[in-house]
């Protein structure tokens, strides 16, 4: 194998792949947020009252996981461009990104809602707090804590996907990594620095979600463990 | 609800993307399990170095973008200077990408058979390797049928991305169909469509499994690992 | 009735008197397990602290204490579940608390019977039974299975034989445990609290075969929270506190307790 690794003509490049880390972030940081909260509030309607409701999300939720985040990229880009609905190839990127974690989001919100034992809602309806007071302190903020974990290997795995937008000329960093190979005809090189990339961030993401976790549940911090 | 453009050329052509989706899928799920259970057993392994090698590999292709390894395969074989078509460079890129994946699910199976069962097992003077293949592994495979089943889903979504490097599955045929008919929204939607009917009894499935499970034995719920 | 006391303590040891003291005596002195001056840590916590004592061939021991005392470990100690921090435990002439130890050949001398039954929830009843035959003594299937059948009928469930774990009672389950044991033909049985997950009605079950077991000349050790079971069916019990023995006698000794703890112990009834 008479090949010569040359990352120092891809490593001059380092200003790109900076903007294209850049958009990465810029990307999945709001579709995280976002999709969380459409995510929560999709939970939430699955475990409603009415019928029509559940089913609607239920709907939403099967046919956004049972289908490739490509297919669903090319279907807001091209698809919605074709029928008139012009957007921006990051706006598509970050809705479809969003309309995608939500539904991840929800089904792992549901399974920590569902968990919360009969018992405390019981416990607290008892204590005379109203429905919508029940729901947020015994229902949803102890179901987040429990489940944070998934969400965080969730979001990280967003971050991850969103190499697939680079399909629709989004200039994050798998597309950074595209050009730079095409002008210094280097791609191993220039994909292995994007996979150190890419891990980088994942690391600084876990991170990152850790330490929020720490600060917003407190009794994690305190006892030093989720329950 | 077809418009004009979309002929029964095209759906045959679908049709044709759409074997090639599971023949990769399949590859991938074989390739990558058999690679996944040497993964799972030498994360499991008593030799340190083994397992801390195993965690690093998992590690590093667990946050990698399965495209990244994708396109890492393909010029990589290049460099390597084979000339292979590119179903091979995204076989290698998938089973790499399964293994990881199911090496972890079934590690965690494992690991979750109880370890009292360990105990009976090695207090009836039964050798390590006898525990394993007689009394844990058999229970850990019953636990790791639903968690595979789901992640079967995940490997036919991700067959998708092989249409990057130029393989001819659903999603390249439902490109190459759509630069000559101009109909991007019919053409992609079929394709969901086409993926949600693979997809969606093996979801199903698995949620059925995991059901009959919780009823059964005291297996752990699984939370489940997805990606796009 | 030979024990070794804890010489740190004030040794009470009430009369060993027992007409029906084998002839053999001399013969029978070399204990099937002993333990001498065993210390046990789990991290800062010391759990056994001095544990001695002594069980000869064929005589049935019951311990008894409170949770926490460390009966439950000392038992686990004796088949090398936890490793000592110290001291000596010998049983059917190996040493356990040598990390050279051949565990294979231990286990095959020493049987022992958990709490939570711990049967392979994937293999049928009589499996489980002939499992350990068949991988470590390489018995052909034939023979396996007649000793199956054999400990399954000394336990009352030979018609149970294809039925899974899953469909027995918890008494069953427990009794088909026993039985797994068994057929390994070990020279002494342990039995760690084996009716405390059992409802108070399938209790008698198991306690009946344990005590056929003992009449049947079994050398056996119970941690047990059965008082009256133990009074009738040990020879010897040994009550455990705070993670060395405390007082050890005959089965009478329940009715004269010589030390405040002991008999603080049976008036709380746990």
């Amino acid at each position: 194998m008479q090949y010569e690794f040359d990352f120092a003509s891809v490593l001059a490049n380092w200003p790109q792949f900076l903007e294209g880390a850049w958009m990465t972030i810029l990307l999945s940081f709001p579709a995280t947020v976002i999709g969380f909260v459409g995510g929560t509030l999709l939970a939430i309607g699955r475990r409603s009252d009415q019928r029509w409701l559940v089913r609607a999300c239920g709907a939403y939720v099967e046919v956004l996981r049972n289908t490739p985040l490509l297919v669903q990229v090319f279907l807001v880009f091209f698809g919605l461009a074709s029928l008139g609905f012009k957007v921006s190839a990051f706006a598509a990127a970050l809705l479809t990104l969003v309309i995608n974690v939500a539904a991840y989001t929800c089904e792992i919100m549901r399974a920590g809602m569902d968990s919360i034992h009969k018992g405390q809602i019981e416990a607290a309806e008892c204590l005379g707090l109203t429905r919508r007071q029940v729901y947020w302190h015994v229902v949803l903020r102890p179901a987040m804590e429990k489940v944070y974990p998934a969400l965080t290997s969730q979001f990280v795995l967003l971050m991850l996907a969103s190499s697939i937008t680079s399909q629709i000329s989004v200039e994050e960093l798998t597309a950074v990594a595209a050009r730079v190979q095409s002008e210094t005809f280097r791609p191993f090189e220039a994909y292995i620095l994007v996979a150190v990339a890419y891990l980088a961030l994942s690391l600084l993401m876990r991170l990152g979600l850790w330490v929020f976790g720490q600060i917003v549940f407190t009794r994690q911090r305190k006892l030093g463990s989720a329950k | 609800m077809i418009d004009g453009g979309l002929n029964s050329y095209h759906l045959q052509y679908l049709l044709f993307g759409a074997l090639w989706t599971i023949g990769l899928s399949l590859i991938a799920f074989v390739g990558g399990g058999l690679a996944g259970g040497v993964i799972a057993l030498c994360r499991v392994s008593p030799i340190k170095a083994v397992r801390w090698a195993t965690i690093a590999w998992i590690q590093i292709i667990q946050g990698t973008p399965l495209l990244v390894v994708l396109f890492l395969c393909y010029f990589g074989l290049s460099i390597a200077g084979l000339e292979l078509p590119a179903i091979v460079a995204a076989s290698i890129a998938m089973i790499v990408y399964v293994s990881a994946y199911l090496g972890e699910i079934w590690r965690g199976c494992i690991e979750s058979v109880p370890r009292t069962q360990w105990e009976a097992a090695e207090c009836l003077a039964l050798s390590r390797t006898q525990r394993m293949r007689l009394v844990v592994l058999p229970q850990a495979v019953r636990i790791a049928t639903p968690p595979t089943v789901g992640f079967m889903v995940q490997i036919v979504k991700n067959t998708s991305l092989a249409s990057i490097v130029g393989f001819i599955e659903l999603v390249r045929a439902g490109q190459l169909i759509n630069n000559s008919i101009f109909q991007p929204f019919t053409v992609y939607l079929l394709i969901a469509i086409v993926y949600f009917a693979m997809c969606y009894p093996l979801s199903v499935w698995s949620r059925k499994l995991e059901q009959r499970q919780q009823f059964g034995n005291r297996g752990p719920a699984t939370v489940p690992v997805t990606t796009a | 009735m030979n024990l070794a006391q804890d010489a740190a303590l004030q040794p009470v040891a009430h009369a060993a008197l027992s007409a029906q003291q084998p002839q053999q005596q001399g013969l029978q002195q070399l204990p099937v397990v002993e333990l001498k001056d065993v210390h046990k840590s789990f991290g800062s916590n010391q759990v056994l602290k001095g544990v001695s004592f002594a069980i000869p061939k064929g005589q049935v021991v019951a311990i008894i204490g409170k949770s926490g005392s460390g009966k439950s470990t000392a038992l686990r100690c004796i088949d090398r579940l936890e490793i000592i921090d110290s001291g000596t435990i010998n049983v059917c002439g190996h040493a356990v608390h040598d990390p050279a130890i051949d565990l294979r050949q231990l286990r095959q001398d020493v049987g022992i019977v958990f709490q939570s039954y711990n049967l392979f929830p994937h293999l049928t009843v009589e499996q489980n039974v002939t499992l350990a035959p068949k991988a470590v003594k390489n018995m052909p299937a034939a023979k396996a299975r007649e000793i199956a059948a054999r400990t399954l009928q000394q336990v009352g469930l030979a018609d149970k034989a294809q039925a899974y774990p899953e469909q027995l009672s918890g008494g069953q389950q427990q009794r088909v445990a026993i039985a797994r044991s068994l057929a390994m033909e070990p020279q002494v049985m342990l039995f760690d609290e084996v009716t405390s997950a059992l409802d108070p009605q399938l209790t008698g079950e198991v306690l009946r075969v344990i005590e056929a077991l003992a009449q049947g000349g079994m050398t056996m050790v119970l941690v047990t929270h059965e008082m009256e079971f133990a009074a009738r069916v040990a020879d010897t019990i040994i009550y455990m506190h705070e993670g060395k023995v405390w007082e050890t006698g005959p089965g009478d000794m329940l009715k004269n307790p010589q030390t405040a703890e002991l008999r603080d112990f049976l008036s709380h009834g746990l």
